[in-house]
């Protein structure tokens, strides 16, 4: 079953593009990271994909066009955009009333539960919430709604570690069940690389890789080369060298591990590694444009 | 389309009809405007406590020869009500006045804060938000200073009857002179005319509001006084910025007034004359024009993005 479906997706702000000829395909039931550097199109991607601005291309998501149906469409989709866009006047639990009211999804027994686990209490304003503990909250209101597809633009931007960590603990323990499908932007790869089931990486407008964890890790792979072997490592084309206390780290694409085991120490690269090594040569041009 | 896509794509079954489901978010997002504005009605409601404390001391600084005098002469039966008309006048524009200042913060405010994102996340469309919060203005304020003004006159009425008693007068012979329905009637017709014929100058600052990425209150006054000074400039093309100003005071002035030219105050509810009042072609012509501008309004909160 599909749940998002963008082809050719243009978005360009004057003379900057946005978003230059998406294509993203996300099945019910993954967890997509939209990993990218700063400026590279990802909120402009999610906002495209709940509503909030209008694309060239196609794009369908749950079966809807949602630029022109997206009061129908935020029934079935959460959006996190970033921390602190909770309306800062109201308090807790007329946040929950309000959800209560126009959300026919929305369980308030339910965020009530997950709230009693913070120490947010229902009469406070959300201006006197920290950063934090108004994350909880949107969290605690988003995970309490039966939607199908949870869409997070960078939702835990601002915050320290310990929240951060929290954060993606709950959401995977305690929402994701399998059916719902969650797509999650971030430019820290690390955050997020250990819930994912897939991950697209997206660099000034376009699509570099869009793949699977499976397949991610079956097709990169880091070889750790000394001196001796470095001229051999080199002829086999890595995607990207780097130096670390004195050793070479060099990571390829496709190439089979018994021929990497040859040169050097065999390891699994982390997704941002990858990132780095992908990104890197684009960051190169760019620099020399 | 394949089978699953199709299932998909039906509208989320709901239990309740829906228009059932469109009142009730309807009536959270006017709850939402009120929990977020509350000047709304903490203003008029503190115009309409100091005008209960004035009339409070008016009544009791009168001496008991002025009372009797006033009972005597029901000549004087208009001058009596006429306190009870100001406290409604004051209350009155002062939702006028918030009227003006919410309107021009409803769509402008949730940018500046982000939290339009927020509220974009929900099932709630464009056109219902923004006919929310045109329905501020144009339905509830009327409602809430009709609330207000009732509310003060019987505080008024209760309390001076009982200075009244203490001084040894039957308070009914007051009562007799005091039409306070007959207030209520001019009240209800003036606020009914006042929200059709302002309808199109909120409509107006809800668009800037919608539009304007910060002070939209210059926004909003800027062509007003342009078409103002260039009509004045130019000599004999001053129907412009006429037609302006009557759009603003005629609010005010038609429906308490007598005659095409306001000549006298309405004093019974014989002067009343809701034909020509609601038959001119200004009502209907500013409510098109409302439409048009609310119509804007929807499109540019779809299309704005955070300030």
């Amino acid at each position: 079953m599909t749940c998002i479906r963008a082809r050719g997706l243009r978005k360009a702000f004057g003379p900057t593009v946005a978003l230059d000829g998406v294509d993203l395909t996300v099945e019910a039931g993954r967890i997509v990271g939209l990993i990218g550097p700063n400026g590279a199109g990802k909120s402009t991607a999610l906002h495209a994909i709940v509503g909030l601005t209008a694309c060239e291309g196609e794009l369908e998501v749950l079966g809807r066009d949602p630029w022109t149906r997206r009061g129908q469409l935020m029934h079935d989709v959460c959006f996190i955009a970033d921390v602190a866009v909770l309306p800062r006047w109201m308090r807790v639990g007329q946040a929950l009333d309000f959800m209560a009211g126009v959300h026919p999804r929305f369980d308030r027994a339910r965020a009530e539960g997950f709230l009693a686990r913070t120490t947010i209490r229902q009469a406070s304003k959300i201006r006197d919430l920290s950063k934090g503990m108004v994350t909880q909250l949107h969290l605690a209101l988003i995970m309490a709604v039966d939607v199908k597809l949870l869409v997070l633009d960078e939702p835990t931007l601002g915050l320290d570690i310990l929240y951060r960590k929290q954060f993606y603990d709950t959401l995977l323990n305690d929402y994701f069940d399998g059916d719902r499908t969650i797509l999650v932007s971030t430019h820290d790869v690390a955050e997020v690389e250990h819930i994912l089931t897939d991950v697209v990486f997206l660099d000034r407008g376009r699509v570099v890789l869009d793949s699977s964890m499976e397949d991610v890790e079956g097709r990169y792979l880091e070889v750790v080369v000394g001196p001796d072997r470095i001229a051999a490592a080199r002829a086999l084309r890595p995607l990207n060298e780097r130096t670390l206390l004195g050793r070479s780290i060099l990571l390829f694409d496709g190439v089979a591990r018994d021929q990497l085991a040859a040169l050097g120490e065999v390891r699994t690269p982390g997704l941002a590694d990858i990132f780095v090594a992908l990104m890197g040569g684009t960051q190169a041009t760019r620099e020399a444009a | 389309m394949t089978p699953e896509s199709e299932h998909l794509s039906e509208v989320p079954a709901a239990t309740a009809p829906p228009w059932r489901a469109h009142a009730q978010t309807f009536y959270w997002l006017i709850r939402r405007e009120l929990w977020e504005h509350r000047v709304l009605y903490l203003a008029p409601t503190a115009v309409a406590a100091f005008g209960v404390v004035g009339m409070l001391v008016g009544s009791l600084v009168l001496s008991n020869a002025e009372r009797a005098a006033r009972l005597a002469d029901p000549a004087q039966a208009y001058d009596y009500m006429e306190p009870y008309g100001f406290v409604a006048g004051t209350v009155f524009l002062s939702g006028v006045v918030v009227s003006i200042l919410y309107s021009l913060a409803a769509l402008n405010g949730e940018r500046r804060d982000r939290s339009i994102l927020f509220w974009k996340s929900l099932p709630v469309s464009d056109r219902m938000t923004v006919l929310s919060k045109a329905a501020v203005p144009a339905l509830l304020m009327p409602v809430i200073v009709f609330a207000l003004v009732v509310v003060a006159q019987l505080v008024v009425l209760v309390l001076t009857s009982l200075v009244w008693l203490a001084n040894g007068f039957d308070p009914r012979l007051m009562w007799a002179q005091l039409d306070l329905p007959f207030l209520w009637t001019v009240l209800a017709y003036g606020l009914a005319f006042m929200t059709l014929w302002h309808a199109p100058i909120f409509a107006w600052l809800l668009l800037v509001s919608a539009w304007a990425r910060r002070v939209p209150f210059l926004w909003a006054l800027a062509p007003l006084v342009a078409i103002g000074v260039i009509g004045r400039l130019a000599s004999g093309a001053t129907s412009a910025p006429n037609l302006l100003e009557r759009r603003f005071t005629r609010g005010f002035t038609g429906p308490f007034t007598v005659g095409s030219r306001g000549e006298a105050p309405v004093q019974t509810l014989a002067d009343l004359d809701p034909a020509r009042l609601f038959g001119q072609p200004g009502v209907w012509i500013g409510l098109i024009v409302a439409a048009l501008f609310l119509f804007a309004a929807i499109r540019l909160r779809r299309t704005r993005s955070p300030i």
